[in-house]
């Protein structure tokens, strides 16, 4: 999976800056989109291009329960979240819900990747090769579960019976 | 086991479970409100559509509804979705909505325990983060996003990594001026925001023995903020009575063994407690009051789930009795009959008398929402619970967390203030 990096570095990337509370009345998706990471970068959507990736620190996604933040950052384009750890909800949510995939990266695809970089996630290696720099680092396995889910194509898709 | 051990193997059919074992739980109740409720719709619109049965829920009479978020409607589009709420209530069958308007109303996470909706060793699941909040009645108490508990509403289980556990061990009795919020800001500010990431984070020791119920749940409910999966206090003898006189009866008191494991111990004195803050833009970003910069305040808010419970009213009462506010400031009880009772114990004449907007419940302001959000360079204190850029309104305002003795006491002076000095 190739894209694009816009990144973010810092840590606590919260789901306030990712869309902030007054648009939690907002349930449709197109019109959520275009109020992703108001909070911390007004012009992430004018942008953030189809199949983008994001990379930011420690803690991404922290803050509340709101799937609005997975379903604005992926109704933008955006297919993966490149982060040194996330806050669980998110990562659940992003996940069970399919919007996007959550990689945990080492610090040293956290250095080495710069904004504009172009990389390619090899879910199947645990690799993430960036093309433009020709470096390539390790990305954390996703555990059983995670993996069995985002095969499926989301909770609901995935059968625990057949385990 | 520990607690959640237990609660986690009883809701799995498994005599035992440890740390990282993945589980799909039972559960025993599960909320949403007028954010998630409509949130959960949109899942179920999309599964229709995907040819997945929408049609009815697993069990009505296990799942509960609060309105909370932008009530009283603050505009046209939260007037809808609160008509949303209730026509999915009512095709599905669902008879706990508390609406507001309609008598007993408030933030989900006060309804939980003002309505003893969750009991000791359920397995608990709500459309919001702050569901952690209930853990102290006893229960294994764990937010979730729309997906998930759209899972939850139509197969009645959901899966879990087990956690591991960070024990948090309170000696000895807080001094009159330190509260709960004290405490759990001077946790949160040792171990991180995401210090208890993915972990129980669990309460106990004498400390703990001798605070009240509300106190405990101020506790839980910022276990969020540590990234915690979930807070949890062991039942006793204040939390049977306690939801008794709320109209619960038989009681599962779950405790764990005397050998259960904690994979990591902490102690604190309550002695050695101070009132504390959390500055801009972090709840991790603490200090003691003692250490607070000296800034202009602009407005006090004393409400949510995490400081407007009848306690917490109380506590601000104290301090705010025969004398007057010097800024702008806010009370907003967090449910309806805290309301009524601020009401017949005299508290809301000594707010108003203070010069205080009493305002109904409502998460409001706390999420940057509607009623009393912050302007561009406005300074708050607040008695909520995050203080990220924007969550309470512009995002260049600016949020001081603290108990509400701290947000009363700066509601008088205009600058951070030290309880003690009013008391």
């Amino acid at each position: 999976m190739k894209g694009n990096i816009i990144k973010y570095p810092r840590d606590n990337i919260d789901t306030d800056v990712i869309i902030p509370g007054q648009y939690l009345k907002v349930h449709d998706y197109a019109e959520l989109a275009t109020h992703a990471m108001e909070g911390l970068d007004p012009d992430f959507h004018s942008k953030v291009k189809e199949g983008d990736f994001i990379l930011s620190g420690k803690n991404f996604g922290c803050g509340s329960s709101r799937e609005h933040a997975p379903i604005a950052l992926s109704h933008c384009g955006v297919k993966a979240i490149l982060a040194l750890s996330f806050a669980r909800i998110f990562y659940r949510n992003s996940v069970d819900g399919a919007f996007l995939l959550p990689i945990e990266i080492d610090q040293d695809a956290y250095d080495g990747i710069s904004e504009g970089d172009e990389i390619d996630i090899d879910v199947s290696k645990n690799e993430i090769k960036n093309i433009t720099k020709n470096q390539t680092y390790k990305m954390k396995p996703f555990s059983e579960i995670i993996g069995k889910i985002i095969a499926a194509g989301g909770l609901f898709k995935y059968k625990p019976d057949q385990d | 086991m520990n607690i959640v051990e237990k609660i986690l193997a009883r809701g799995s059919g498994k005599s035992s479970v440890a740390p990282d074992d993945v589980v799909f739980a039972d559960v025993d109740k599960v909320m949403m409100h007028d954010v998630s409720g409509p949130g959960v719709l949109k899942v179920f619109d999309k599964l229709r559509k995907q040819g997945i049965p929408v049609d009815k829920l697993w069990d009505p009479t296990k799942v509960w509804v609060a309105e909370d978020h932008f009530v009283p409607s603050a505009d046209k589009m939260s007037a809808e979705n609160i008509v949303k709420l209730s026509n999915f209530t009512k095709q599905y069958g669902i008879e706990k909505h508390f609406k507001y308007g309609m008598g007993q109303y408030g933030i989900c996470h006060t309804i939980s325990h003002e309505e003893a909706m969750v009991m000791p060793g359920d397995v608990y699941v709500g459309g919001d983060s702050h569901t952690n909040t209930t853990g102290a009645l006893g229960a294994f108490a764990c937010g979730l996003g729309h997906t998930d508990i759209a899972y939850v509403l139509l197969n009645g289980n959901i899966w879990f990594k087990v956690p591991e556990t960070y024990y948090f061990k309170l000696n000895g009795k807080l001094p009159d001026h330190v509260m709960a919020k004290d405490v759990i800001l001077k946790i949160i500010g040792d171990i991180g925001n995401d210090g208890g990431a993915y972990r129980t984070m669990q309460f106990g020791g004498s400390g703990i023995d001798e605070m009240s119920v509300e106190s405990r749940l101020t506790l839980c409910n910022m276990t969020t903020e540590a990234g915690a999966k979930n807070g949890i206090v062991e039942p006793d003898q204040k939390v049977v009575d306690y939801l008794s006189k709320r109209g619960a009866t038989n009681f599962n008191l779950v405790t764990g063994d005397s050998d259960a494991e904690y994979s990591k111990i902490f102690e604190y004195e309550s002695s050695e407690m101070e009132p504390m803050i959390s500055k801009p833009f972090s709840p991790d970003n603490t200090c003691v009051v003692g250490e607070a910069p000296s800034v202009e305040l602009d407005k006090s808010y004393i409400g949510s789930c995490t400081g407007a419970k009848y306690e917490d009213l109380e506590a601000a009462a104290k301090i705010l009795k025969g004398r007057k506010v010097k800024i702008r400031t806010e009370v907003l009880p967090a449910a309806i009959s805290i309301y009524q009772r601020a009401m017949e114990n005299g508290l809301l004449k000594i707010f108003l008398d203070a010069g205080v907007t009493v305002g109904p419940p409502t998460c409001g302001a706390c999420c940057g929402a509607h009623m009393g959000v912050l302007a561009k360079d406005e300074i708050c204190i607040s008695t909520t619970n995050r203080n990220f850029p924007g969550r309470m309104g512009h995002v260049e305002s600016q949020t001081y967390l603290s108990s509400p003795m701290v947000a009363a006491a700066s509601a008088v002076t205009g600058k951070i203030t030290d309880p003690r000095d009013l008391l």
